[in-house]
């Protein structure tokens, strides 16, 4: 069963940029990539418990800002060493310039 | 800068990742921790990081184009005592000048294309006799843990400090031996355990791999040397590991040695050091080892301007090499009778200090 949260609003992330969303215990990235697409994943590098929200965002990968982790931004998936574990990924859908994430 | 001395560590500290330091640093919150870090607006930290290709791919023409040319010179006078310098120069680019490069291209930031990273790394990594596995990894450990007792595995002045190890690093002798050693081992197939702890499993058949391939090239130059009954083919691959590395212990020496231990502030265990262009250059700006440790996703052309960005937030960077061997030697060689002594780093009075219960020593 689906459980959409406001996470904010699509203007409050710069294109080709991420953002950090904490809501219940748990930490979000939520990405606005080129043609104004959403995204959202688990917000801790997989490999340490860094915040990628402080990372990098190139075309559709995010860096963590540590260690060089990389991952597919919408499909999570880890793109090398030292990242190795995908990350969760998150629905996104933008409704009246607002990005709502479903953490169900 | 000032200096600390304390009478509880007579006997020197365990170093090893696996024994009771790194018990103890786990229980005291040093593993993985939170570290200070200088705010920096978001735009501008974003365009700090961004990656191009031009400047590295300039540089790596220049490094490339310089070692064929001096190497090329060597051999055309080999025999004549000419040929000394251009071995010297040789040396000092493959041998010296890899050091910066395996270090940022292992960081994934000298490039922006990808291949171009790996490329240089795997090169820069055989040139120096550090296993391109094994050193991601202990290096991604050594940025987690930097210079944390029992977790970092890249320390490389201890204390007490080996000033015999240190002097035979000066032609890489020391560190040499044991990458041999490691590469026989790994070649077999096995790790030490202290590898093992940051080398995941799934990483570990490439780490065998590299080691049978290293040492296949180092077999090759040994049979070429004797089929040609001349010194040249080790003169131009391996031996300028060793005689080419006096710069990289020179400068890597400068990075954290005679510095607090266990603290989780950059400022105060980290140097950052003004050199000349030519010293940059070889050292792809790793003298800004401040700005590296605090922020290692900005590439090494754009460190300078970090470094402009945050400077008001740490201690004065010293104003040359020699001005930070005024303190280094004087701080390892007191360090010998005396290992608990270490330089305190002094933030400005207006930077913001970490807060008194993370500033952790050596208690």
């Amino acid at each position: 069963m689906s459980e959409w949260i406001e996470a904010c609003a699509a203007d409050d992330i710069e294109e080709e940029d991420v953002i950090r969303f904490d809501h219940g215990g748990v930490t979000l990235a939520i990405y606005r990539l080129e043609n104004d697409r959403f995204f959202a994943t688990g917000g801790l590098c997989t490999h340490e418990n860094v915040h990628l929200a402080d990372g990098l965002v190139m075309g559709k990968t995010i860096e963590c800002p540590k260690h060089n982790g990389r991952f597919d931004i919408p499909t999570g998936q880890a793109k090398g060493a030292p990242a190795c574990i995908n990350l969760k990924t998150y629905p996104v859908k933008v409704e009246a310039g607002r990005v709502l994430v479903d953490l169900a | 800068m000032s200096s600390a001395a304390a009478p509880r560590m007579a006997a020197g500290r365990d170093y090893s990742l696996v024994g009771a330091e790194a018990r103890r640093a786990e229980e005291r919150g040093l593993a993985s921790a939170t570290w200070y870090t200088t705010p920096i607006p978001r735009k501008q930290l974003k365009e700090l990081m961004r990656r191009k290709d031009g400047p590295a791919i300039r540089d790596t023409a220049l490094w490339i184009g310089a070692l064929i040319l001096f190497g090329s010179a060597g051999v055309l006078l080999w025999g004549h005592w000419v040929a000394v310098p251009f071995f010297i120069a040789y040396g000092v680019l493959y041998g010296s000048a890899s050091d910066s490069r395996w270090h940022e291209c292992g960081h994934g930031t000298a490039f922006k294309t990808g291949w171009m990273n790996d490329a240089v790394y795997n090169l820069a990594c055989f040139m120096i006799m550090r296993e391109p596995t094994v050193w991601r990894w202990s290096h991604t450990r050594h940025h987690t843990d930097t210079i944390i007792v029992g977790r970092d595995p890249e320390i490389s002045v201890k204390r007490p400090p080996d000033i015999l190890g240190l002097l035979l690093n000066l032609f890489a002798i020391k560190t040499t031996w044991f990458a041999l050693g490691k590469l026989v081992l790994h070649a077999r197939g096995r790790l030490n355990a202290e590898e093992a702890t940051f080398i995941p499993e799934m990483e570990r058949h490439k780490v065998f791999r590299t080691a049978r391939i290293y040492l296949a090239i180092l077999a090759a130059v040994v049979i070429a040397c004797m089929a040609l009954h001349s010194w040249i083919p080790a003169m131009l691959i391996g031996l300028p590991t060793l005689y080419g590395g006096w710069l990289t212990i020179v400068f890597g020496v400068t990075q954290h040695a005679g510095l607090s231990e266990d603290v989780l502030d950059h400022r105060l265990n980290s140097r950052t050091v003004y050199m000349n262009p030519v010293s940059r250059f070889l050292y792809w700006n790793m003298n800004y080892h401040v700005e590296h440790h605090m922020f290692p996703m900005v590439p090494y052309h754009a460190l300078p301007a970090l470094h402009e960005a945050i400077k008001a937030e740490c201690p004065p960077a010293y104003p040359s090499l020699l001005a930070a061997y005024r303190e280094i030697i004087p701080a390892v060689l007191r360090q010998r009778r005396d290992p608990d002594y270490h330089v305190i780093r002094v933030l400005p009075a207006t930077a913001t200090a970490l807060p008194a219960d993370r500033l952790a020593t050596a208690a």
